[in-house]
């Protein structure tokens, strides 16, 4: 069996150029079924004032990956393991205590639910307050300034009378715009969002993707977006990563990924979801099967149980795992299918249909 | 706010009215209709049916039943003089809030609560400090370093007081460190203003029962709290932000995980303000629950009465402080 | 053909008399009490304002729009999970609008329900052959070997595997609970299927399964769906005709094609033109309306139409008069004085922003907020009593 290329033995230590690079990352659960595979050797590179959008259904390990860079996982039940570069200091050997500091201060992170990440307990204002405050050694009063000034950027209307309310008292969009808020109080240089829009309505959403692209300009900071939406993706992302069963399938520009993908997965994903800029298709082409279990991962590639291309290749699908291979230098795809022949599959059967 | 508040205790006074009608029901009206008056149980033995008449003319209990739950209501509300011993010399002052004449103690039955109410308060308060501290402490410790040596250790001691009978525990306590190893003196409760370190001797072993018990109990419901709230987003945001974990735990974590807990101790405590009665029998502490339990055994229904109503009030007012603190913590909750 | 008589909803829009469903003007409102002892109602919650609609036999209608729409009220109030206020449903030419609980019984295997969560709405102590054979016992016709039987059909129709009869909801992923739960409502042959936002709690490669699966099973089985969902591609791919919601009011109702292609509410525009498209290059080819502000609060709408705090060609005749559904072409209905007439997806690049809300409006909604919450029952926790209520005798 072959074993990915980058292991870490053959990891390069030295600081890399990226602002963020992450390398051969491997979060790994022991549970009494056996080792849950979370995230089984990711890499990526964000640059500062690009979006990486992060693609993939429950399961794929995308959330798990970005609590790792916020060193969010519990040291006694996950094991992490590869290198997490962020302007030039690796955070996957540092202890928690660490980490904290560059916590919610150089990386910040906004979650799905905005009603239950905040405190039900103190005003939104004594939230941001504490945050900045936390990494500033400022006076409240200076802090709550600060907070109000946040709170008008991201357009909540009344900043200066609404700081003191309760986050039940706004709706699910100003809750986001609060979040996004506490997240950017301290100027971060990466912002980690995870499914920032998902219970969100789709007019609130469009609102609060335009927010992120104005606030991405204005303080130029590296956003990882994770989304199992392909649409939000295409909106925002400059590069894209789609996640299956905890590795990075494809990779690439946002336009790599839509215009030429090359992995079967991403083709399913694409053809699965009705469009509403294409004409109507008589019946969806559904992914067959369900998501592997990541605790007993199919031999060969991840994605062949459920793949239906598997037999145009052979036997190599199951029982090799492909490497994730450029095929342009944006573009990397972890597929045995020939590259030329995967290019063939999309443009003439494919994507027409899509 | 304060209109909610006293919206509540008109409900409060509702409550409680609909309890004394029920008691008095239970305890005046019945034995009469069954032909068993309650004067008989004043009378002492045999006695002649002029003494019943004479008593029961005292007690009002000749009069009709409606009116003599009004005079008993505003008796609890402005006292009462018509209370005579059957003699014609025999008037009974009862100031209010008057409970009517015990049978046994020939005194007004507030009298002897009041006398009694400051063993149980004493009870209570030593036992509640134990079982919240105590039983908090290990909740939280528990469940901050789960399945680790403090959490398994918490469990052995949640384990045995959870099942560990409190008649037996009461007893071992009693055996061990009165008769055993005699390191206190036999029960007599002494108040606190006559000598703290009697008090205090007096009541140690009654405070261990109460206390190690509901702080089992406690530290149960704390750890289950603690945990479900340490794995709430909110506290990931917390973390996200780099705040200090002591920061996240006290200040995030524990205030929304004790909310709760302090609801329901509010009520436990109330509860045990009506008297532990157990506690109070086993180390000879006179404070209400003993009171109740002889008042039973004399059939003294006054007393009875009282302390039914009393004890009912004690709920009622820590249900309304309760309501009312939970709502100053969660902001959620409003009062109106 | 269609008629236009119909004036008794007092909207001048055409019915079909021979429909399998009708619903006529329909209102759920949730009131709003306050008080310990005595409650008074200080408000309602118009969650369904007056609606009003058919379905043919074998047609799906979807019902779209964003969260507090009404449409998940709708669905639940056409079921009879919920009580009318008023109005009328008329079910296979009977009026079920003031039927009881057990006047409803029998009509239970002509009208199913399909909800969103596949993890709460099964029992998760029954066995798949329990849940889904429970409409069957009701019925008592048939013995338990013949129930164990169709069971076991049903389950493979739906893409299980029979002999999975005996396990539990939990040893199954959310794909295949929400098809233990379409097996469920087809067991009885219904007419008709109210499925509530049946696919938006699973990954888009299932989702796409479990579309499928329902489009088959209609044209086997002849069957009727309201098709309730915020996902408006989806709704698109699967309905034959779509009304968009807003604030418990029908903005504009047409055949699939129309509305997605030929939209002319400007909420409709609005809302296709937020969807993001999986198209890197799209949002220079696309028109943009940004609406502004979050939706007003169903206790207190807006005077005159609901949406013109947020619409962008909003006039004062729109603050004052209400504008009644009319029919602007066969079979496309819109409530609007002002129809947009511009193609959705045309001239791009371009942003439109909604009006800006004024301070009164953020008073007003953030009191509204406080008042929902403030009142004894709000009407999310009777919906969702009922359901679970429903749910477990169904079970």
């Amino acid at each position: 069996m072959t074993q990915t290329i980058d292991s870490s033995a053959s990891l390069p230590s030295a600081p890399p150029t990226s602002f963020l690079e992450v390398r051969d990352l491997h979060v790994t659960f022991p549970t009494d079924d056996g080792m849950v595979r979370s995230v089984d050797g990711l890499s990526f590179k964000v640059e500062r004032g690009k979006t990486m959008g992060i693609v993939g259904e429950s399961g794929s390990g995308k959330s798990v990956t970005s609590q790792a860079i916020l060193g969010l996982h519990n040291s006694t039940r996950a094991q992490v393991s590869g290198q997490i570069w962020l302007d030039g200091e690796e955070l996957v050997g540092k202890s928690s205590e660490e980490i904290r500091p560059l916590r919610g201060n150089k990386m910040a992170m906004i979650f799905q639910d905005p009603l239950s990440s905040l405190h039900p307990f103190y005003t939104i204002g004594d939230q941001i307050v504490e945050a900045y405050r936390v990494h500033n050694k400022v006076s409240k009063d200076v802090a709550k300034k600060r907070a109000i000034e946040m709170l008008d950027r991201v357009g909540i209307p009344n900043a200066a009378k609404r700081v003191d309310d309760y986050p039940h008292q706004f709706s699910g969009g100003m809750r986001q715009r609060v979040m996004i808020a506490m997240a950017l109080v301290c100027d971060p240089q990466l912002l980690i969002a995870d499914e920032p829009t998902t219970a969100l309505d789709v007019t609130v959403q469009a609102q609060i993707l335009d927010l992120m692209r104005d606030l991405q300009k204005e303080f130029n900071s590296a956003i990882i977006l994770i989304t199992h939406d392909l649409g939000v993706v295409a909106e925002i992302a400059d590069d894209v990563t789609v996640m299956y069963g905890g590795r990075a399938v494809e990779q690439g520009s946002v336009r790599d990924v839509f215009y030429s993908p090359q992995m079967p997965y991403t083709w399913g994903l694409l053809a699965s979801m009705p469009r509403l800029d294409r004409d109507r298709k008589g019946r969806l082409d559904p992914i067959p099967g369900n998501p592997p279990s990541l605790i007993n991962l199919p031999n060969g590639c991840v994605f062949s149980p459920r793949c239906v291309y598997r037999d145009r290749v052979g036997a190599a699908c199951v029982t090799d795992r492909p490497d994730l291979t450029p095929v342009s230098d944006t573009h990397r795809v972890r597929c045995h299918i020939p590259a030329e022949q995967s290019q063939r599959i999309w443009l003439n059967e494919l994507n027409p249909n899509l | 706010m304060v209109r909610y508040i006293i919206r509540r205790l008109l409900g409060a006074l509702a409550v409680l009215f609909i309890v004394s009608l029920v008691t008095f029901g239970l305890f005046m009206v019945v034995p009469v209709m069954t032909g068993a008056s309650p004067a008989y149980l004043y009378a002492g033995k045999n006695p002649s049916p002029e003494l019943i008449a004479n008593i029961e003319h005292g007690l009002g209990l000749d009069k009709p039943i409606p009116e003599q739950f009004y005079m008993y209501m505003k008796g609890i509300v402005a006292g009462r003089t018509d209370l005579t011993d059957g003699t014609a010399d025999g008037s009974r002052p009862c100031p209010a809030p008057c409970f009517g004449y015990s049978f046994r103690y020939q005194s007004p039955v507030w009298d002897i609560i009041k006398d009694r109410f400051p063993v149980t308060l004493s009870i209570t308060v030593g036992a509640a400090i134990i079982w919240l501290s105590l039983g908090i402490g290990v909740g939280v410790l528990s469940a901050l370093r789960r399945g680790g040596f403090a959490d398994r250790a918490s469990m052995v001691f949640i384990l045995l007081f959870l099942s560990l009978p409190s008649y037996l525990f009461a007893i071992l306590l009693l055996y061990v460190f009165v008769y055993g190893l005699k390191w206190l003196p036999p029960t007599q409760y002494v108040p606190l203003t006559e000598s703290p370190v009697k008090w205090f001797q007096a009541l140690i072993l009654a405070w261990i029962t109460i206390g190690f018990g509901s702080a089992a109990l406690y530290a149960r419901l704390t750890r289950a709290n603690m945990l479900e709230t340490m794995s709430e987003d909110y506290i990931r945001t917390a973390v996200a932000k780099g705040l200090p974990r002591k920061t996240v735990v006290r200040k995030h974590a524990m205030r929304a995980a004790l909310t709760p807990i302090l609801t329901i101790a509010g009520l436990d405590i109330a509860f045990l303000l009506g008297g532990a009665i157990f506690v109070e029998k086993v180390f000879s502490l006179p404070g209400l629950g003993l009171l109740f339990v002889e008042a039973i055994g004399k059939q003294d229904l006054p007393v009875i009465m009282g302390l039914t109503i009393v004890s009912s009030l004690f709920i009622v007012v820590a249900n309304i402080i309760v309501d009312v603190l939970y709502s100053a913590v969660d902001p959620r909750v409003r009062l109106s | 053909m269609t008629i236009t008589t119909s004036t008794e909803s007092g909207t001048g829009v055409p019915l079909r008399p021979d429909a399998l469903l009708q619903v006529r003007n329909l209102r759920k409102h949730f009131p709003i009490t306050q008080g310990i002892l005595f409650k008074r109602q200080v408000g309602a919650v118009k969650a369904v304002d007056g609606i009003t609609f058919d379905i043919a036999n074998g047609e799906t209608l979807g019902l779209v729009g964003e969260s507090g729409c009404g449409k998940s009220t709708a669905g639940r109030t056409i079921a009879k999970l919920l009580e009318p206020t008023s109005g009328n449903i008329i079910f296979n030419g009977a009026d079920i609008t003031g039927y009881s609980r057990s006047q409803m019984r029998p009509l239970r295997s002509e009208m199913q329900m399909i909800f969103q969560d596949p993890f709460s709405s099964l029992n998760p102590r029954h066995t798949v052959g329990t849940i889904v054979g429970a409409p069957y016992r009701v019925q008592g016709s048939l013995s338990d070997k013949d129930i164990k039987t169709r069971v076991q059909g049903l389950l493979e129709r739906v893409g299980l595997n029979p002999e999975h009869y005996n396990r539990y909801p939990h040893e199954f992923s959310g794909g295949q609970r929400q098809r233990i739960g379409v097996a469920r409502a087809i067991a009885l042959q219904p007419k008709l299927i109210i499925c509530d936002e049946p696919v938006s709690a699973l990954d888009v490669s299932i989702q796409a399964q479990v579309v499928n699966l329902l489009e088959d099973l209609q044209s086997e089985f002849g069957i009727a769906y309201i098709f309730v969902a915020h996902d408006l591609s989806v709704v698109r791919h699967i309905s034959d005709r779509v009304a968009v919601m807003y604030l418990g009011q029908i903005m504009e109702l047409a055949d699939r094609d129309t509305l997605y292609s030929q939209p002319r509410h400007p909420y409709t525009h609005s809302l296709l033109s937020a969807v993001p498209l999986p198209d890197p290059d799209s949002g220079s080819r696309r028109e943009r309306i940004l609406l502004t502000g979050d939706l007003p609060s169903p206790i207190n709408p807006p005077s005159g139409c609901v949406f013109h705090t947020r619409c962008w060609k909003a006039q004062d005749r729109c603050k004052v008069e209400v504008p009644l559904v009319r029919e602007i072409s066969a079979g496309h209905q819109i409530a609007c004085h002002f129809p947009e007439d511009r193609p959705v997806f045309g001239q791009g690049g371009q942003t439109i922003h909604g009006p800006a809300p004024t301070d009164q409006e953020l008073a007003a909604q953030e009191r509204d907020r406080d008042l929902a919450r403030g009142g004894a029952v709000t009407g999310e926790n009777i919906a969702h009593e009922t359901e679970l209520g429903w749910q477990k005798r169904q079970d």
